[in-house]
C-alpha cells in the first residue's frame, strides 16, 4: 500500500484579465513562492514538481522545460500533465500520486495560465477533432448553451434558476481578495432583486440563448500552487493539513456528438468512486463544503443532481432554499468559484486548494463559520470530462 | 516499497507518414502490449497517455485516443512529454496503491506538421524564438559545445551514427535501419554545422505501450515480470546560453537516483544492454558520460572502444536506436520496451546474448534539457 | 498510391501576444532607445542574468540590481543554419551564435553577421550591431559582427 498524502501548503495570484506587468515565467514564480511561504519551506525542501496548462492558450510548447527558472524546477524532477479543463485537478492528482507511490516527501503541485497571451476560443476550437467536428462544432459556449437548453427542456428550468448560481458564486467572490470578478456594484444587495436584475438588463447580452453573459465564467490570468506531503511529515509541515481521502476521474468520451445531453455521466461515476473510497453515503450531510469546476451557471443546478447531492431536476430547490449558500447546508464555492475566475490550467489547483483551505482553517474572509472536516473539489474540461478529489481534516485510515 | 513489473509491451511500425489514424495506431500498440502480456483490456485498472497538443495540431491531444487507449469508464491521465515519463508516472500511480496495474501508450505523427516550427515553440517566445531557432540548430550548438570541451570530432559522431542505423537492420519496426561507412554520414547533407543528415534522426510517426502491474496485478497476466529496479527523472535549467550545454549533471542525477534504487555501483559492469535517446549522433557520447558509463570527456573512447557495439561489453542500442525512428515522445517508451525485450529474451535477431538487467532513457525539452531513466531487471 | 492518401489540411492560426513583463521591458526599453545592454544580478550569488530575469534560479530570490553589460563579448558556440523554415524569412546559410557578453553569466543567443560562416570559431570576439529602425525587441540587435583587429 502507498503512503497516505496531504496538502500542506497553497499559494495562488490575484485574478486578473491581463497581468501585463509579468511574463508567465515570473507569474508561475510569484505563485509557488506564495505556497512555499505559506508552508514555510524553502524551494529546496521540494523533492519534486508536477505542472500543467493548455499549450494553446500560450502557444509554447513543452511548458515543464520553458517554466523551470520560476518554477523551481531547476535540477528537480518534473513532470507536465494536460487533459484540458481538467488540467489543474490532473496536476492536483499527479502530485498525490507522486507523494503516495512513497518515492516523493515533498512535491509541489502547479497549474497557470495566461489567457490573454492568446484567442482562447480560438485555442479551444482546435481541441475539436480535426476531420469530424473542427469544420462544423466547436468552442466552448456553444457546447454549453446546448446542454443548458437540454436541461431546461428537461426539467422546467428557467433563467432565473441559472441566474441564483451566478449570484450565489459573485457574491461569495466579494469575500475573496484572489477572485478576478469581484462585482462589489452586488454588495448588500439581497439575492432576488440581484436575480431580477441578470435576467431583465439589457446590458447583459444573450451570447448563445440561453447562455448571457453573466451565465459564463471570466477568462483569467493567475498561477496557483499545492504543495503536497506525505505523512512521515506533513504534520510537521502543518499544524492542521488536508489529507487526501480520495481522487478519482473519468475522461471517458472523444467526440461531442457521442454525448448524452440528458446527464453528466462521467461527474456521476467519478463521483460515485471517491465516495465509495471513503465510505460516503449522504454526500449533502456528510460532505462539508465544495468548491465545484462550474464554468457556467446552469451546470451549477444539474451538476449537483449528478455529484448526488439531491436528484434529478432538485438542483434548483436547492438553490433557492439557500442549501448551498455559506450559511447553508452544504456551502459551494466559498472562493467565489469559476464562474469569478477562471485561468484554465490554475482553475483545478484553485478549487483544491480553496478546498484545503477551508480544513485548514486558513479561508480568511471567505472561511466557513463551523467546522470543516470534509471537503470536496471537482475538475471539468475535454469533452465533458470530470475529475473529483475529497479531503479530510481526519488522517485516512 | 512494493514493487512494479513491466508485464507486456507493443510497438508499432514507425515509419514517415503513416496512414493510421492516432486513434488506430494507440489501439494498435495497446492490442499489441494487452497480446504480450496475456491479458485483457479488463485486466487494466487505470490508463496514462502522452501525448502533445503542438505535435498534434489540437488542443487536448488526448482527447482523440480515450478510446482506442481503452479508457472508458477508468481513471485516466495524460503526461505531455516523452513516453519515458509517463512511464515513470505510471509507475508512481501503480506504486500508490490506488491500482494494480496502469497502461501507459504514447503516440505523435511527426511527419503531420512541421519541425522547425513546432520545435521553435520550445523556445522563448520574447529572447529567441523571433530568431528563428528550432531543435537540431539548438542540438548543434551543443554538439559544438561537447566538441570544444572534450576534443570529439565529427568522426567520433558519425560512429555512432553508423553502429545504430546498422543495428537498427535487424529491428522490424524501425524504418531507417541500413549500412553507412563513417564516409556516407560525414559526406551527408550539410543540416546545422557541425551536425549532417545522417547526424540526425528521421522524423517518424508511431506509437507504443506499455502494462504495468504491482505483485498483485502482476498475476492476472501470463507473461512473466520484467521488474522495475529503479527509476529517476531530473531537469536542468531552460535558457539557451545559460545552461552548460556540455554538462550533464541533470542526466547524472536522474541514472544516479535510479542505479541507487536497483543497488548499482558500476553500470558499466552491471548493466547488460542500454537504450537510450540518441535523437542526434553526438547525444549518445553525451549520454555515456551522463550515465556513468563513460568518465567526463570520454565518451568517444568508449563508443571507439567498441564496448558499445553489438557483441560488445555493453551494447548501446541495439535497436537502432532513435537514428534509427524517432516518433517524438513515443521513443522514450520504445526504449523501455526494446529492454523489457531485451532481458525477457525475447528481442528476436537483436538480443544481447543473457541480457539481465536493462537500462531504458527518455529526454525532454531542446538539448536533453530533462532525463527520465529506468532499470529494469529479470 | 502515397500521394493519393486523403489528407486534412489545417493551420493552427491563433494569434498570440507575450507580455515581456516589466522587468523585460527595461531591458527592451535601454536597448531601443540608448543601444545599452542590462542585466540583472543576484546578490547572493552573484549570477548576472542577460536578458534579464525576475527572480534567480539558484537562490530563488527576486532580483532587482541592474547592472550594464558590454555590447561585445566571445562566441561560445555556433552553428551554420542551412534550412531554417522559411516561415522566418531568413537567407541561408544563418550563422547562430552563442555569445558571452562581458561580465554575464551565460551566453545570448543572437545571429552572427558580416563574417563567412567557415570564418566563424569559438573564441572568436563579436561586437553588436544594432538595428538602424529598433522597435523594442530582440531584433533591435542586428547580429554580432567579429571584432577585426
Amino acid at each position: 500500500m502507498g503512503k497516505r498524502a496531504a496538502i500542506v501548503g497553497f499559494g495562488q495570484t490575484k485574478g486578473s484579465s491581463s497581468r501585463k506587468d509579468v511574463n508567465g515565467i515570473e507569474m508561475i514564480h510569484e505563485a509557488v513562492s506564495a505556497a512555499l511561504a505559506d508552508a514555510e519551506l524553502g524551494i529546496e525542501d521540494i523533492d519534486a514538481v508536477v505542472i500543467g496548462n493548455m499549450d494553446h492558450f500560450e502557444g509554447i510548447n513543452y511548458v515543464d522545460m520553458w517554466s523551470v527558472e520560476g518554477s523551481g524546477g531547476v535540477m528537480k524532477p518534473i513532470i507536465k500533465v494536460t487533459t484540458g479543463g481538467t488540467t489543474g485537478t490532473t496536476v492536483a492528482m499527479c502530485a498525490y500520486y507522486h507523494v503516495a507511490s512513497g518515492l516523493f516527501d515533498r512535491v509541489l503541485a502547479i497549474g497557470w495560465e495566461k489567457n490573454s497571451e492568446s484567442d482562447t476560443t480560438g485555442a479551444i476550437i482546435t481541441a475539436y477533432d480535426p476531420i469530424w467536428e473542427r469544420p462544423n462544432m466547436a468552442g466552448a459556449i456553444g457546447g454549453l448553451a446546448v446542454d443548458a437548453s437540454r436541461y431546461m427542456h428537461d426539467h422546467g428550468v428557467t433563467e432565473r434558476d441559472g441566474a441564483r448560481v451566478t449570484v450565489r458564486d459573485r457574491l461569495n467572490a466579494l469575500n475573496n481578495p484572489y477572485a478576478h470578478l469581484r462585482q462589489e456594484w452586488m454588495r448588500g444587495k439581497d439575492v432576488a432583486t440581484l436575480v431580477d436584475l441578470l435576467v431583465s438588463s439589457e446590458e447583459n447580452q444573450v451570447l448563445a440563448y440561453p447562455l448571457r453573459m453573466s451565465d459564463l465564467c471570466p477568462r483569467t490570468d493567475a498561477a496557483a500552487a499545492l504543495i503536497f506531503a506525505s505523512e512521515d511529515v506533513a504534520e510537521t509541515i502543518a499544524p492542521v493539513p488536508a489529507w487526501v481521502l480520495a481522487v478519482a476521474n473519468r475522461h471517458n468520451t472523444v467526440y461531442y456528438g457521442d454525448l448524452d445531453w440528458s446527464l453528466n455521466e462521467t461527474l456521476e461515476a467519478a463521483s460515485r468512486q471517491a465516495f465509495a473510497k471513503v465510505g460516503i453515503r449522504e454526500p449533502l450531510k456528510e460532505i462539508d463544503v465544495c468548491e465545484l469546476y462550474l464554468p457556467y451557471s446552469y451546470a451549477g443546478l444539474a451538476w449537483i443532481e449528478s455529484i448526488g447531492f439531491c436528484g434529478p431536476g432538485e438542483g434548483r430547490r436547492l438553490l433557492w432554499d439557500g442549501v448551498t449558500d455559506m450559511d447553508g447546508e452544504i456551502p459551494m464555492n466559498p472562493s467565489g468559484g469559476v464562474m469569478s475566475s477562471n485561468p484554465i490550467g490554475a482553475t483545478g489547483v484553485i478549487r483544491v486548494g480553496e478546498a484545503a483551505i477551508q480544513i485548514m482553517g486558513k479561508a480568511g474572509l471567505r472561511q466557513l463559520n463551523r467546522d470543516v472536516k470534509i471537503a470536496m473539489a471537482t475538475g471539468f474540461g475535454g469533452c465533458y470530462w470530470a475529475d473529483v478529489l475529497l479531503l479530510g481534516k481526519n488522517k485516512p485510515l | 516499497m512494493e514493487k512494479v513489473a513491466v508485464m507486456g509491451v507493443g510497438q508499432t511500425s514507425f515509419e514517415r507518414e503513416k496512414d493510421d489514424t492516432f486513434e488506430e495506431m494507440v489501439f494498435e500498440a495497446v492490442q499489441a502490449a494487452l497480446s504480450d502480456a496475456g491479458g485483457k483490456i479488463g485486466d487494466i485498472d487505470n490508463v496514462l497517455t502522452v501525448s502533445n497538443d503542438f505535435w498534434d495540431g489540437r488542443t487536448i491531444s488526448s482527447m482523440s485516443v480515450m478510446y482506442a487507449a481503452g479508457a472508458w469508464d477508468k481513471d485516466v491521465s495524460t503526461v505531455e512529454g516523452d513516453g519515458i515519463f509517463g512511464a515513470i508516472y505510471g509507475a508512481m500511480r501503480t506504486l500508490a496503491g490506488s491500482f494494480d496495474t496502469t497502461l501507459v501508450v504514447a503516440h505523435a505523427k511527426g511527419s503531420m506538421g512541421r519541425m522547425n516550427l513546432i520545435t521553435n515553440g520550445m523556445f522563448d517566445p520574447i529572447y529567441q524564438r523571433p530568431l528563428g531557432i528550432d531543435a537540431t540548430m539548438a542540438a548543434a550548438l551543443q554538439a559544438r559545445c561537447y566538441m570544444e570541451r572534450t576534443g570529439a570530432t565529427e568522426e567520433d559522431f558519425a560512429s555512432v551514427s553508423v553502429k545504430n542505423h546498422r543495428n537498427g537492420c535487424r529491428n522490424p519496426h524501425v524504418h531507417l535501419g541500413m549500412e553507412l561507412s563513417i564516409e556516407d554520414v560525414l559526406r551527408s547533407r550539410k543540416i546545422s554545422d557541425p551536425l549532417k543528415l545522417y547526424d540526425c534522426s528521421p522524423i517518424s510517426d508511431g506509437a507504443a505501450a506499455v502494462v504495468l502491474a504491482n505483485e498483485r496485478g502482476a498475476k492476472r497476466f501470463a507473461q512473466k515480470p520484467a521488474w522495475i529496479r529503479g527509476m529517476g527523472h531530473c531537469s536542468d535549467s531552460y535558457t539557451l546560453g545559460y545552461r552548460d550545454l556540455a554538462n550533464t549533471r541533470a542526466l547524472q542525477a536522474a541514472s544516479r537516483k535510479a542505479y541507487g534504487m536497483a543497488g548499482i555501483a558500476d553500470p558499466l559492469k552491471e548493466l547488460d544492454v542500454v537504450e537510450l535517446y540518441d535523437a542526434y549522433s553526438y547525444m549518445e557520447l553525451l549520454w555515456y558520460e551522463g550515465l556513468g558509463l563513460a568518465a567526463e570527456g570520454r565518451g568517444a573512447e568508449l563508443m571507439m572502444s567498441g564496448a558499445t557495439c553489438m557483441g560488445g561489453d555493453l551494447p548501446v542500442n541495439p535497436s537502432g536506436g532513435v537514428l534509427s525512428a524517432h516518433p517524438v515522445l513515443v521513443a522514450g517508451l520504445a526504449r523501455l520496451a526494446e529492454a523489457v525485450l531485451q532481458v525477457r529474451g525475447d528481442a528476436g535477431e537483436r538480443q544481447v546474448a543473457g541480457a539481465k538487467t536493462a537500462l531504458a532513457h527518455g529526454i525532454n525539452g531542446a538539448c536533453g534539457q530533462a532525463h527520465g531513466v529506468i532499470v529494469i531487471g529479470t | 498510391m502515397k500521394d493519393a492518401k486523403p489528407t486534412c489540411e489545417g493551420r493552427i492560426k491563433v494569434p498570440y501576444k507575450w507580455f515581456v513583463g516589466e522587468t523585460g521591458s527595461r531591458f527592451f526599453a535601454a536597448l531601443r532607445d540608448r543601444c545599452e545592454i542590462w542585466g540583472t544580478r543576484c546578490s547572493r550569488c552573484n549570477k548576472v542574468y542577460v536578458p534579464p530575469v525576475k527572480n534567480c534560479w539558484g537562490c530563488f530570490q527576486p532580483l532587482d540590481e541592474w547592472v550594464p553589460v558590454s555590447d561585445s563579448g566571445v562566441v561560445e558556440s555556433f552553428t551554420v543554419a542551412r534550412c531554417p523554415d522559411a516561415m522566418f524569412g531568413l537567407d541561408p546559410p544563418v550563422v547562430y551564435g552563442l555569445i558571452r557578453l562581458g561580465k554575464a553569466s551565460g551566453s545570448l543567443l543572437h545571429y552572427i553577421g558580416e563574417a563567412r560562416p567557415e570564418e566563424v570559431k569559438v573564441g572568436m570576439r563579436v561586437k553588436a550591431v544594432f538595428a538602424d529602425r529598433r522597435s523594442g525587441n530582440i531584433l533591435d540587435i542586428k547580429y554580432f559582427a567579429p571584432v577585426r583587429e
